[in-house]
This record gives structure tokens, C-alpha cells and sequence, in this order.
């Protein structure tokens, strides 16, 4: 047996202090070479427990396999057939928490690069044009047109349905073009997948706010023989602290959505305006914490700090945004808690005042609760705060859909097999089913949830 | 795409335009507002649906042109189109039978209140409308608003056209004289409604006001739109647009509606289509 190379082929990146002053991507991806470099080292076992990592159960040995022959026309069919979005997936999925978790390489060494190699697949594959199924089965409407929305229509569609995604913004997408930044995921792939998705057959449709443009009840009247709901949780929260009311307050949606649906990075040329600011303080530490800091740095900010209550350790966002982060120049202060902001007399922010926290008592899972060290106030001098510290479910939907059940945080009760809500005819998956999540659990779910409304069609 | 019907200039600066968006008119209540957005760079701004026509399937709208987008809009012409509408947003006026309505409107404002004003009409309510503006030139509506009140009191700051004086005189010497008013609902410039409610609190008479917050997605997703009402954060799209004027913190709104004078500035002066 040849030697395997205890050690990914690295992907390169855009240099730190280049990339902190533009939107371009910061992870320029494999070439060719690389990518077929890097599926060499996969052992294509029998049993891959990769597989049973991806929430969509990708063949991920297969496609593998087509990549070390230099086939990526065939790689991206592989993967296609259960990820609708793998240009998206192969940049944004937390790959170590998910397949590269499971890879059997991960033992000894370092697990084969699996995300980047379907990030490959989907960069230098050719699509051959995706077929629509069969015969006009019945009407689905899809509520969001983010990544469980997005995969549900495209599998049903593939089988044969008439599906049609109504969708609120004027852009489809969902977090994926309005909160996750072009550096991190272009836009441009994100309207590819869409595009393909479309050819399908699927009827896209923008400016639709259900609950107010059409009621679930109206669906159902329209003849929609089933409805599925990926309306996705984006109700922001606030601190309730002092202060969060001042201009240069900013929760992390609004921040992103202007910078990313909107362009206002390249403001005049697009309309919507951003204050940029010198000092900044962005409040959270998830993905969307990450994403917020390091756009603000790119709008030209001199000094960015991240504060997070916990430490480093119990950070939500993925390791490898962490490192981008500091690396590009972010301040990280952990163990601090953001009690007040404070008013510069004329109504805009002049400073964030924090406590210092240590960890205390600390639950099974190891995460530790932080509790504020007695008089260790301290104030950070800022001129513009950005809270990133998670969202609500946003209760429109289960407002004006009188049976529809919810959870006490307000998120739609579904069956976790089915995606089954408590009113008939009614699926519901993604973040409005579990709260903030991944991309491709989103999708895993809404992909569930196509087999359980083909099947309760048929049925009917 | 959504067509425009009919475009019409009513007042320097202000325009209404009439818009096919058969979705929306079949579901719009007094009230409530859409999101348009006129082109790819384009910013997404709110305005109220004046009002509507289900058979036709259409909407109205009255605009004052401040800035960029409302200027570019307001060169828009019968059978052009605007690229995006979204609505109806926001939650109806609570409309009821309350005895008297006193229903007062502030320069564009008015517009807003038109269908609000109607409806109250015609729940059986006495509705008397005040409308003001800053000369007869800015006195918009008044035939249509005149037909569906039971008293219509028109004043302008310069005394031009009605009475003298701005629009919260006349319902300060209804409270004086003990006229009998059950509600007030006041649209218009946030420091028309901030006067409004400060008159109405002190003598008890319930008063709704319409508030006019920076928005951007207008779903409850991003919080641009939060304002102070009880001391508790709202957000306007959501929440509102209507709330209580007596509880609105109407100084924070007016201080959040300055977070990008520079901006509008350039923006303004970028847009050669603008300057006619
Ligand atoms: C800034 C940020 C960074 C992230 N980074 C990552 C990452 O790196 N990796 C990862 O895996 N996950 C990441 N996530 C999480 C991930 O994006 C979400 O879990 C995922 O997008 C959820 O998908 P969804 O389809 O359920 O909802 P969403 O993506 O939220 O899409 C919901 C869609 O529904 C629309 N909608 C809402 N209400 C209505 C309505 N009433 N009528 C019509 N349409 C409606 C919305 O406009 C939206 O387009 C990130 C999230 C954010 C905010
Ligand atoms: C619920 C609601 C209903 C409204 N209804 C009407 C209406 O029927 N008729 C009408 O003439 N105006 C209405 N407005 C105000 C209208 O939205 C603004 O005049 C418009 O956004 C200005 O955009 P601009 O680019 O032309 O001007 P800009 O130069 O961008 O701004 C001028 C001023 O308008 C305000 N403004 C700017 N951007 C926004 C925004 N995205 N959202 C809200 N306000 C903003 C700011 O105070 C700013 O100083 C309404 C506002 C709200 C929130
Ligand atoms: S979709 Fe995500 S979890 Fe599945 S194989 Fe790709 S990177 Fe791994
Ligand atoms: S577990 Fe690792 S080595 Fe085995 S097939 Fe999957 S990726 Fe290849
Ligand atoms: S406009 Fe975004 S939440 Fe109201």
C-alpha cells in the first residue's frame, strides 16, 4: 500500500492583511491537482463512516473516487443527487463537526478534506441540465426560499410536482445572501444554485410575505395540496441593556443584511447606506458574530473587538472563521459581558461598558457558566456596537395560522422524521423547526420532509 | 414588476401613482404599508398604501419626494414599472365603533390617514378630520377626505388657505370647549404627533399615531425599525406602525431618523437623474 499523507493538502487563502480590506473570497479553493491530490489520500472504505456524518448522507466515497480520476463532471452528479447546494455546502458546512468528524483518517491523522473537495467538485463541474420528473403531480407551496426551502423544492420538483416558493425578500437565498458574507460564500454561487434549482421547473416567487400577502389558510385554499414552512429564524434579539437604542446600534440581521443583500459596501453605488465606523464592538461568538466583525473591518474599521462572555473554547463558530478572524486582526475579549453602552451626549454611542466574567459551575457537556467578578467594570471606547447574540422565531407565520402549534420559544412543532406540523397538510423544517442551525441541517430536514409529503400525497 | 396606471403631481414635490399589484389590493387593510424597491441598487423604502381598488387590483400611493429614491420614483411615469412590492405590511389600523373620531393628517400624512379615516366613517363612527400643511399648495386630499369626514377643518402655518395656524389649534380649542372625542388617531411629521399626543394625554383622550422609522426588510428580520413605546423595544414593522402616542418615545424616533443625513446627502447628489 502507498503512503497516504497523514496530512490534508492545504486549500490557499488570500494574505491576512489583503484580504481584511476586501469583500473577495478569503479561500481561493483547490486547483485541479490539488483536489486530485487530496481524494488520493481517501481510503473509499467499504463501510464509510463519513457518510452517516452529512445530514444528507452525500456518497461521499464515490464522489471521492471521480475526483482522483479527474472526472468532476460525474463528482457533482454524485453529490447532486442528495445536496442541491454543494458550492454552498463545500465553504460554509462546520465539515469538522459533521463528515470529516466521522472519516476514519481522522484517527491517527487528519481527516480527508471532504468539504473542500465538494467545494472543488462544484467549482470545476459541469451540470448537465437537472431533469424535471414526470407527469404534473399535485401543487406544494414552500414557504422561504433559504437552504431548506430551496432543497425541498428542488426534490420535489425532481419527482414530479408543481412546486412554488414564495419567498419575502426580493432576493432568494435566505441567510445565504443576506447574512453570510461574499468573502466567505459569493454570491454569484448562491445564484448558480438558484438558477439550477429553477430549471427545474420550480417557481420562484420574490415579495411574498406569508402571513400578510397570503395566510397558510389562503395556500391551502389555492389549491396547494401541501405546504412546507423554511421561513428560518430571524427575529433578533436584544440584551435589554442600557443604551441599545443609540444610533450606531446595530443587531448583527441589520448590519449584514445592508452590507449583503443590499451592497452597501459599495455604497454610492448601491443606495442603502452603512455608517462606517473607526471603533467597533461586535457582541456574540457564533458564526454570525464572526461574519459581523470582520465585515466591519472590511468597511475600514481600525479596531475591531469581539466580545464574548465564555472563552475561546466554548465559541459556536466554526474553528476555521475563529483563526480567519484573529488572523486578520480582530480583538478577541473573552470572558466579558456587555452591561451598558453609552451615550456620547448626542445620542450616538461613545463607549461599551463590560464586566469581566470567570468560568463557574459547568454542566454535562462541559459547558461552563460565566459568572461577573465583582467590580471589574471596564469600558471599551467604541463608537459603533453590533449584537450578535442569536435570533427568535419570528411569530408571523404561527400568528395568523390559528392551529399550528408552536414551542415555548415560539418555533413551529414538527415531527423530527416528517417535518409533520400539528395541522394537516403542513411540513415545517430548518431553523423555524430548530432554532439557528447549520445549512445543511436545514437541508437534511427539508429533504426528510419531501419523502413524508410524497409519500402523504400519494396517500391521499 | 408592477405597472403604474396613473401618476399625478398633487403638490410641489409630492406625487400619487396608482400601481397594479392585484395580490396586495386583495389584501390590504387601513393601515398598513408595502416595500418597494425601484432597481438593483436600489434601497428598499416603506410607504403607506393611500389607497386601494380590489376589483382593479391595485394600489395607491402619495409620496413627498425628500431624497434619492422617492425623487427617482417621482420621475416614474404611467407604464413604467417598479421592480419590487412587498405587503401588505404591518398590522391594520384597530378599527371600531367608538362614537367620535378626530382624525388628523400632517402633509403627506394625510394621504395615510385617508383609508383609516374612511373606514372609521364606515363603522358609524362621527369623524371630524383636520388636515393641515405648510401653505394651500401643501393641502393635499382635501376633496376626497372631505367627502367621507362629517367636518373637515383645514389649516396652513401661513394662513394661505383655512385657518392659521398648524393642525393641533383646532383640536385644542375642541378640548377646550369639552367637544366630546373618543379618539384621536394623528399621522403626520413625528413632531405633529409628538403635540398631538402631549395635548391628548393630559386630558385622557386615547390617541393612535402612525410611526415613520428607518426600515429595511419590514418582517420583524433586522430591528432598524425599533422604537420606544413604554419604555419596552418594538419594532415598528411588526408591532406597528400604529401604537399608543400617549407611551411613544417620539424624541428616540426622531433621533433614529437622522442616522444618515451625510449619506442621503451624497446619494442625492450622486443621482444625476435627480437633479431636473
Ligand atoms: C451571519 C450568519 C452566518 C452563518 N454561518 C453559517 C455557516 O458558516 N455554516 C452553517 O452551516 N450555517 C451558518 N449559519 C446558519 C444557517 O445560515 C442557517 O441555519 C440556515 O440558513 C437555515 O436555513 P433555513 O432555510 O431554515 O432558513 P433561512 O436561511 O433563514 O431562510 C428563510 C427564508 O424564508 C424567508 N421568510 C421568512 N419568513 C417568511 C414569510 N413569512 N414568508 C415568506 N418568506 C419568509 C426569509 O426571507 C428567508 O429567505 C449562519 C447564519 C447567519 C445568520
Ligand atoms: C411605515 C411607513 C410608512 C411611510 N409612508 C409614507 C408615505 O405614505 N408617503 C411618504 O411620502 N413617505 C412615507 N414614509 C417615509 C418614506 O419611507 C421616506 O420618506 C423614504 O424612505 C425616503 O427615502 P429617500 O431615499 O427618498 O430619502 P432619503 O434621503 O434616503 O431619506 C430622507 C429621510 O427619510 C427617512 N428615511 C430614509 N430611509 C428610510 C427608510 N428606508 N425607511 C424609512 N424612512 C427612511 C429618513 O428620516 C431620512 O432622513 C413612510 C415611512 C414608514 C416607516
Ligand atoms: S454537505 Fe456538509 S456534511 Fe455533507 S459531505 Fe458536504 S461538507 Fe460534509
Ligand atoms: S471515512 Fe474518510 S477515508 Fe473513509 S471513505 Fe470517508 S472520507 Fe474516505
Ligand atoms: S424593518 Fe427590519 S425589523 Fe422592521
Amino acid at each position: 500500500m502507498t503512503q497516504i499523507n497523514p496530512q490534508q493538502t492545504p486549500m490557499s487563502k488570500q494574505e491576512p492583511q489583503v484580504r481584511a480590506k476586501n469583500f473577495n473570497e478569503v479561500g481561493l479553493g483547490y486547483t485541479r491537482e490539488e483536489a486530485i491530490a487530496e481524494a488520493k489520500r481517501c481510503l473509499k472504505c467499504k463501510k464509510a463512516l463519513c457518510v452517516s456524518g452529512c445530514p444528507v448522507n452525500i456518497d461521499i466515497p464515490i464522489f471521492i473516487a471521480a475526483i482522483m480520476e479527474g472526472d468532476f463532471n460525474k463528482a457533482l452528479q454524485i453529490i447532486k443527487a442528495k445536496n442541491s447546494l454543494p458550492g454552498v455546502c463545500g465553504r460554509v458546512c462546520p465539515q469538522e463537526d459533521q463528515c470529516e468528524k466521522k472519516c476514519i483518517l481522522g484517527v491517527k491523522n487528519e481527516p480527508v478534506s471532504i468539504g473542500r473537495l465538494e467545494r472543488a467538485a462544484a467549482d470545476f463541474g459541469q451540470d448537465n441540465a437537472p431533469v424535471r420528473g414526470q407527469g404534473d403531480k399535485e401543487k406544494v407551496a414552500v414557504v422561504g426560499a433559504g437552504p431548506a426551502g430551496l432543497t425541498i423544492a428542488g426534490d420535489l420538483a425532481r419527482i414530479g410536482y408543481q412546486v412554488t416558493v414564495f419567498e419575502a425578500l426580493h432576493k432568494p437565498g435566505g441567510v445565504l445572501v443576506y447574512g453570510i458574507p461574499e468573502f466567505r460564500l459569493p454570491k454569484a454561487i448562491v445564484e448558480q444554485e438558484v438558477e439550477s434549482i429553477k430549471k427545474l421547473g420550480v417557481d420562484l416567487r420574490v415579495d411574498q410575505l406569508i402571513g400578510r400577502t397570503f395566510t397558510i389558510e389562503d395556500l391551502q385554499k389555492d389549491g396547494y395540496k401541501a405546504v412546507f414552512i423554511a421561513s428560518g429564524a430571524g427575529f433578533p434579539k436584544f440584551m435589554n441593556i442600557p443604551g441599545e437604542n443609540l444610533n450606531g446600534v446595530y443587531s448583527a440581521n441589520e448590519f449584514l443584511t445592508r452590507v449583503n443583500l443590499m451592497k452597501a459596501y459599495l455604497f454610492p453605488g448601491y443606495d442603502t447606506p452603512i455608517k462606517k465606523a473607526r471603533k467597533v464592538a461586535v457582541i456574540g461568538g457564533g458564526n454570525v458574530a464572526m461574519d459581523s466583525a470582520r465585515t466591519a473591518l472590511r468597511l475600514g474599521a481600525e479596531k475591531v473587538f469581539n466580545i464574548y462572555r465564555r472563552s475561546r473554547k466554548e465559541m459556536p463558530a466554526r474553528a476555521e472563521e475563529i483563526e480567519n478572524a484573529i488572523e486578520e486582526g480582530i480583538q478577541m475579549e473573552f470572558l466579558v459581558n456587555p452591561i451598558r453602552i453609552l451615550d456620547d451626549g448626542q445620542g450616538w454611542v461613545k463607549g461599551l461598558e463590560c464586566l469581566r466574567m470567570e468560568l463557574g459551575a459547568c454542566d454535562e457537556s462541559g459547558r461552563c457558566r460565566p459568572v461577573p467578578i465583582k467590580g471589574s467594570e471596564f469600558i471599551l471606547d467604541v463608537e459603533q456596537v453590533i449584537i450578535a447574540i442569536g435570533t427568535a422565531a419570528n411569530p408571523l407565520i404561527s400568528t395568523t395560522t390559528p392551529d399550528l402549534k408552536i414551542n415555548k420559544w415560539g418555533y413551529i412543532e414538527a415531527e423530527e422524521a416528517t417535518g409533520q406540523t400539528s395541522k394537516a397538510g403542513v411540513f415545517a423544517g430548518g431553523d423555524i423547526v430548530t432554532g439557528s442551525a447549520t445549512v445543511i441541517s436545514a437541508m437534511g430536514a427539508a429533504r426528510k420532509s419531501a419523502e413524508a409529503i410524497a409519500e402523504y400525497l400519494k396517500n391521499k | 414588476m408592477y405597472k403604474i396606471v396613473t401618476r399625478r403631481e398633487l403638490a410641489p414635490n409630492v406625487k400619487f401613482i396608482e400601481v397594479e399589484a392585484k395580490d396586495i389590493a386583495a389584501k390590504v387593510q387601513p393601515g398598513q404599508f408595502v416595500i418597494l424597491r425601484l432597481d438593483e441598487p436600489g434601497e428598499r423604502i416603506p410607504l403607506t398604501v393611500a389607497d386601494f381598488n380590489r376589483s382593479k387590483g391595485t394600489i395607491s400611493i402619495i409620496f413627498q419626494e425628500v431624497g434619492k429614491t422617492t425623487k427617482q420614483l417621482g420621475l416614474l411615469q404611467a407604464g413604467e414599472n417598479i421592480t419590487n412590492i412587498v405587503g401588505p405590511l404591518g398590522q391594520p389600523t384597530h378599527i371600531e365603533k367608538v362614537g367620535t373620531v378626530v382624525c388628523v393628517g400632517g402633509g403627506v400624512g394625510t394621504a395615510s390617514m385617508y383609508p383609516i379615516t374612511r373606514a372609521f366613517k364606515e363603522t358609524g363612527n362621527k369623524v371630524i378630520t383636520i388636515i393641515g400643511g405648510r401653505s394651500q399648495d401643501y393641502i393635499i386630499w382635501e376633496k376626497e377626505i372631505g367627502v367621507i369626514s362629517d367636518t373637515l377643518i383645514v389649516t396652513t402655518d401661513d394662513g394661505s388657505y383655512g385657518e392659521k395656524g398648524l393642525a393641533t389649534k383646532p383640536l385644542e380649542e375642541m378640548i377646550r370647549k369639552k367637544e366630546k372625542i373618543d379618539l384621536v388617531i394623528a399621522i403626520g411629521p413625528v413632531i405633529m404627533m409628538k403635540a398631538v399626543s402631549h395635548l391628548t394625554k393630559s386630558c385622557g383622550i386615547k390617541t393612535i399615531v402612525s410611526l415613520n422609522p428607518i426600515m429595511l426588510d419590514g418582517t420583524g428580520m433586522c430591528g432598524v425599525c425599533r422604537v420606544e413605546v413604554n419604555n419596552e423595544t418594538r419594532f415598528a414593522c411588526f408591532h406597528g406602525p400604529d401604537f399608543d402616542g400617549h407611551l411613544v418615545n417620539f424624541d428616540l424616533l426622531m433621533h433614529r431618523l437622522k442616522t444618515y443625513p451625510e449619506e442621503e446627502k451624497i446619494s442625492l447628489e450622486k443621482c444625476e437623474h435627480c437633479r431636473k
